[in-house]
Formats: C-alpha cells, structure tokens, sequence
C-alpha cells in the first residue's frame, strides 16, 4: 500500500486509460474488455482477479499488441508505458518493447513452448534479439537464468527440449525467458493454474523473490484469490470486461464493498466454517458478451441491485483514498461482520 | 451423522492398479506404472471420505478402479458385502447401480448429440428400471432435484454453461438411487462463483437423500469444507487419514504438513504472517518410484531408514492412520 501510496503522484510506469478491446464473431460483437483504467508503478505487484470470460487475459494481451486482428480489435484506449502509447507504436518498435521492456508468461508451460527447439535455444534467442549477444555469452547468460529460477545443473539442461521438463520446470524456463532481458514489467497470466499447489507455491516464492531482487513490477492474472492476497498490493476485480473494484489488497479483502468482490470473497470455503455449513453463491452465470450492456453486467446476479443498476452503467469511483467501486448501492454493500 | 458412522459402506483393502508399459514389436511388458500402490480404507454411510493429492497421485484412478471401470491388479474393494474386484456380469450390474460416479470434465462427460432426457434416462433404460413416459417424469424430477427447470428436457449440452452440464451429470448419477457417488473433482472445472453452488447442491442432496461421498479433488480447502473425513495421497499410496479437523489442526505426515502450508489463504492479513513449507522438486514418476519411503526425494525430514524401508500405513492415534518413519502411535517424534 505504502509503495503505491508514496508514488501515486509520480509519473506512472504503466497507464492504462480506457481500454476497450472488441472481436467480431459471426455471433456478435464480443466485448472482452470495455474502457478499463488503472496505473502501475515501479517495481509494485497489481493482481488482477476475475472468472474465465472477464476479459482479464485479453486485457493482459491488449497491452502486449498480441490480440489476433482480426476478429479483435482495440477500440479505444491508450497504454503509455513510461509515457510512450503502445498502441500507437509501429509493428517494429513494439517488438522491442515486447519481451525487452514488457515481458509475459502464459498459463499453458506446455503449449507456449516451442516442442522441437530446445529450451537453451529458446532463450537465448530473445537475448540474440534484444541484447545483441553472440551465441556463446547468450549461453552463458541463459545458464544463469535457468540457475537463478532454480533449476538444478542448468548448463546441462540448455540441451534438453521442453518434454524432458517437468510442468513446473517448464514454467520455471518460462519465467526465465521472461526475465532474461530484465524487464520492468512483468505480466503472468495464470502462470500456476495448470500446476500443482505445492509447485504453484514453489513458483509463487521465486516470482515474489525476483520481482524483491530486480525491482520488476509484475501484473499476476488470476481466478484464485488466494494467491493474490500473498502477492499482490493493489488489486483489481474485472467482471464482464470492467474493473468492479480496484484496491490495495487488503482494503479489497478486508472492506469490499462490490457485491461480486464481497460474492467471491464469500463463496470460498473458510477453515472456520462449520462442515455442512452453506457457501454464500452468487445466483446464476456470468454473461454473455455478446452486444453491449446498458446497466450493471452484475444487475441479475446481484442481491443488492436496484431499478437504476439495471438502466444506467455505474462508474469507477473512489470510495476512500486509494479504494475505487463501480455500483451505485455501495455505501450498502460490506461485510456483515 | 455420529449415529450412522458405524456402518462401513465400502471396505477398501490393499488396493493396486498397474498400468504395464509395452515396448517393442512383441509389445514385451517392461515395467508397470503403479497408479495405486496399495491402499486401504474404510467408507462410512453417510459421510464424504475426501480423497486429496497432486496430479498423478493415483487420486482418480482409485476412484475409477472402485467402481470397476478399470480392472484392479490387486486388492480387494467390499461394497455391501460383495468383493466387487470379482464379481461379474448380472452381479456386476446390479451392484452398480448402488454405486455412481460424477466426473471432472462437464464438457467430455456427456455425449454432445444426447438430448437431457436421453442422458438422464438412460441409466433407467440400461437397467430397465422404467422407461416412456415413466422415464420423462423420473426425469423431470431429477432435473428439478439438481435445481434445473424440467422444461430443459429436450435441449442438448452445448445448451447449457459448465455448472448447469455439472448437475447434469448429478442428476444421471442420482437416477438409480444409489448409496455412494464418487464425485472425481467435480468443481475443478468450473468458476469459483459456480463452484460455491454445485458444492452447496451436493451438500443438500447428501442430506435429503442420504448420500456417501467419495470426494476426489486436489483443492485442500473446498476438500476441507466438504468432508467428514479426508485421504491424503501421494504417489499411489494414502500417506495419511483422519478426520477433517486432525488433519487440518494437527497434520503429521510431512508431505500433508507441506500441502497444507502450500495452499493460499484468501487473506492478505494471514497470508503476511505464513512461513511456508517449500518443497524441493517434483513429484517422482510411479512407473519408477524410489526405494523405501517414496516420499523420501523431497521429504524435509527424511533420516536414513526412509530411504531403506517402506513405512507401514498405521493407526497412530485412534482414527488417524500415517506411514511415516518418524510419526509413531504416542504421536509425532519430529516436527
């Protein structure tokens, strides 16, 4: 908190000023993310929460340039990164901030590595690219980088291909070609779903370690609010292509105050629970997309919704310092206890 | 609940499942992948046994091999008095419609050109328990149980969202009466908002309808919240077994004690104050598991009898069974 705190004031390292990222489908207009604004700065750790269709990966991929056009396109909207707009780069000077300035990891280890290149190679070729390294200090260098995200006698495992890694070694290799222009900007998009809770923890602590030791910022995108609650300082809560909720991360945990935010927070089971004890649920599913919505995407699943909820869009606005709402119930909504 | 926990449901003793590995023209079998490697436990009437572990612990495979959908290597599986790893054909049958499975994946579970109506009957067409119109109204009424509107009938999977597909499958579990259902990770695949509904769903029908559960899940904390008693796997073998509240306030095996510190807390104030238990590297291949505890390649703890001796699955306190060197019955020797 202190840290946005201290520099909110300050040039950003990342503004993100109504973003609004379309696609075109033979079903409608998808809109996946819809005049989202938020700021980053040096060094700080943002988590972006949300369910599977809230537009939080294609935010992610918005801001990298890396969204298929067509069907998608950006609508709107600007990224300045260090007060340069990244959508208004060319095709060429984007390609030296994505990977060098701006680095992401995926969800799938599996899937975003190259199968029949070996990983030794795969690194070493962002260091060719962006760092002019010749061959042999690229080498060098990717050996350090596999040994810095812990990987036993990584000299020797340059020369593996990626199926004789495991799922967490192969997110690890992820993370080091990420890191292996020492970006300021991390983006990691469900880096830990496909894996394993004790190696999801064992990447957790190497990403909070080397973001504390290169004084990276790092955007994690997760549905799990638990590992942003140990990683994160602000957080934002996307719902249906929109920000809900934007907060240092314990004002969101502590003091929600969107029905969705308090409707997640309550749906987990808690070690205090009683067994049998109900789960609060949020009735019904998460929209459809398709075609523009007029009031609150929420409105039909919220129990505090009112006849303007339904009619009119409710804006991001602040609530206490720091701590922005989009509802127009908000002073009733928050935790009963 | 205490007043039905004395009836044992399914009596599960050494459990194996071997998957051989073929090589060569002659498919000559090399080697095994043992997926289950021994397992042994009671089900109560009435209770959900949570079954926990990392993928490829053998969690879903101990599921599946229960019901007889794969053939066990070894083992013996009792359910209602009948060896189900050697009953056969009518036998078989009948006793399966005691016993339901619910699977992970609502989008491969059910057959995409499958009307409702077809894939909720058609265990009561199988089993000719009624068919026509007696069929509709079962149904329509199992659909209403599962909190679908009946008027669903006629439409078809891709009709529905994953949590809708998931009561689906509920409700062609539920179409036989059975007494157990082995729900092998039912939430998994679905959003946190929906998995809150479909666990509160089990949780109302277990009492309605007085259902056994054999929970399958890697998610501790949903795992935690909806069983009496809770199996700790690792690498084909239950390392530990209790009831939820020992095994989350006083775990003892070393790999349940790492689990439990791995899991996130939705909670920045607590998550500040965690010291976590790392563990080193992955989890080893179980065509190929190593010598003695097999646990021993990442355990924190390990002395040198674990890399010798397999330790024996014990009853440490009354109730709380562990295989662990270290773990004896007055309770733990090493933190």
């Amino acid at each position: 908190m202190s840290v946005y705190a201290a520099q909110s004031n300050s040039d950003h390292l990342l503004e993100v000023k109504n973003l609004t990222t379309r696609f075109y489908t033979e079903d409608g207009v998808v809109h996946a993310v819809s005049g989202i604004s938020y700021n980053l700065e040096e060094g700080g750790t943002l988590g972006v929460v949300g369910e599977s269709g809230c537009g939080k990966s294609v935010h992610a991929l918005s801001i990298m340039r890396l969204i298929p056009i067509p069907p998608g396109k950006i609508e709107a909207g600007e990224v300045l990164f260090r007060g340069r707009n990244l959508l208004k780069l060319s095709d060429d000077e984007m390609r030296h901030v994505r990977g060098a300035q701006i680095a992401m990891v995926f969800q799938d280890p599996m899937t975003s590595l190259n199968p029949v290149l070996t990983v030794g190679f795969q690194i070493t070729e962002a260091l060719k690219l962006h760092q002019g390294m010749n061959d042999e200090e690229a080498r060098d260098r990717a050996g350090e980088l596999l040994a810095m995200v812990g990987i036993p006698e990584a000299i020797q495992r340059l020369d593996d291909y990626p199926h004789q890694f495991s799922g967490g070694m192969r997110q690890r290799a992820m993370i080091a070609m990420a890191l292996s222009c020492n970006p300021a900007i991390l983006i990691a998009d469900e880096p830990t779903t496909s894996l394993d809770v004790t190696i999801q923890a064992q990447i957790v602590e190497l990403v909070k370690r080397l973001r504390d030791k290169l004084g990276m910022a790092v955007i994690w995108i997760t549905h799990d609010l638990g590992v942003v609650a140990g990683l994160a300082q602000r957080v934002n809560v996307m719902y249906a292509g929109r920000i809900v909720e934007s907060g240092p991360v314990k004002e969101i945990y502590g003091n929600p105050h969107h029905p969705y935010t308090l409707g997640l927070l309550g749906s987990l089971p808690h070690p205090e629970l009683e067994r049998g004890a109900r789960l609060f649920s949020i009735r019904g599913e998460p929209p459809d997309l398709v075609g523009a919505s007029q009031g609150c995407p929420f409105a039909p699943r919220c129990d505090y919704a009112v006849e303007r909820c339904r009619n009119e869009m409710p804006l991001l606005e602040v609530t206490d310092p720091e701590h922005l709402v989009a509802c127009w119930e908000k002073e009733k909504v928050g935790k009963t206890q | 609940m205490t007043t039905q926990q004395d009836e044992v449901i399914l009596h599960v003793k050494n459990l194996k499942k071997y998957f051989p590995i073929r090589r060569g023209v002659f498919q000559r079998h090399v080697g095994d992948v043992k997926a289950v490697d021994g397992v042994s436990f009671d089900v109560y009437r009435g209770e959900t046994l949570g079954l926990v572990g990392e993928s490829g612990c053998g969690k879903t495979t101990t599921g599946r091999t229960i019901i007889r959908l794969y053939e066990p290597t070894g083992g013996n599986v009792l359910f209602e008095g009948a060896d189900l790893a050697n009953v056969r054909g009518n036998q078989l049958r009948h006793l399966r419609r005691k016993m339901q499975m619910i699977f992970q994946d609502p989008y491969a579970s059910l057959s995409p050109r499958m009307s409702v109506l077809g894939i909720v009957g058609e265990p009561l067409e199988v089993h000719r328990v009624a068919s026509g119109k007696e069929k509709k109204e079962r149904v329509a009424e199992l659909l209403e149980l599962v909190g679908l509107d009946p008027a669903f009938m006629n439409r078809y999977p891709h009709e529905f969202s994953g949590g809708q597909r998931q009561r689906i499958g509920l409700a062609r579990s539920l179409a036989l009466n059975p007494d157990l259902i082995i729900c092998d990770e039912p939430i998994s695949a679905l959003d946190v908002s929906i998995q809150a509904q479909v666990v509160n769903l089990l949780e109302d029908l277990q009492d309605k309808l007085g259902l056994t559960y054999v929970f399958i899940a890697h998610d501790l904390s949903m795992v935690r919240h909806i069983s009496t008693r809770v199996a700790v796997m690792y690498l084909g073998k239950i390392v530990e077994l209790t009831d939820r509240e020992t095994l989350y306030n006083n775990p003892l095996h070393p790999y349940t004690q790492a689990l439990l510190s791995a899991v996130p807390i939705p909670d920045p104030f607590v998550e500040e104050k965690r010291q976590r238990i790392i563990l080193e590297g992955d989890l080893p291949s179980p065509a190929n598991p190593p010598k003695g505890c097999n646990f021993n390649t990442r355990c924190p703890v390990a002395i040198d009898t674990c890399f010798e001796v397999e330790p024996e699955f014990i009853e440490v306190e009354t109730g709380h069974f562990c295989a662990c060197h270290l773990v004896k019955p007055q309770g733990r020797v090493v933190d």
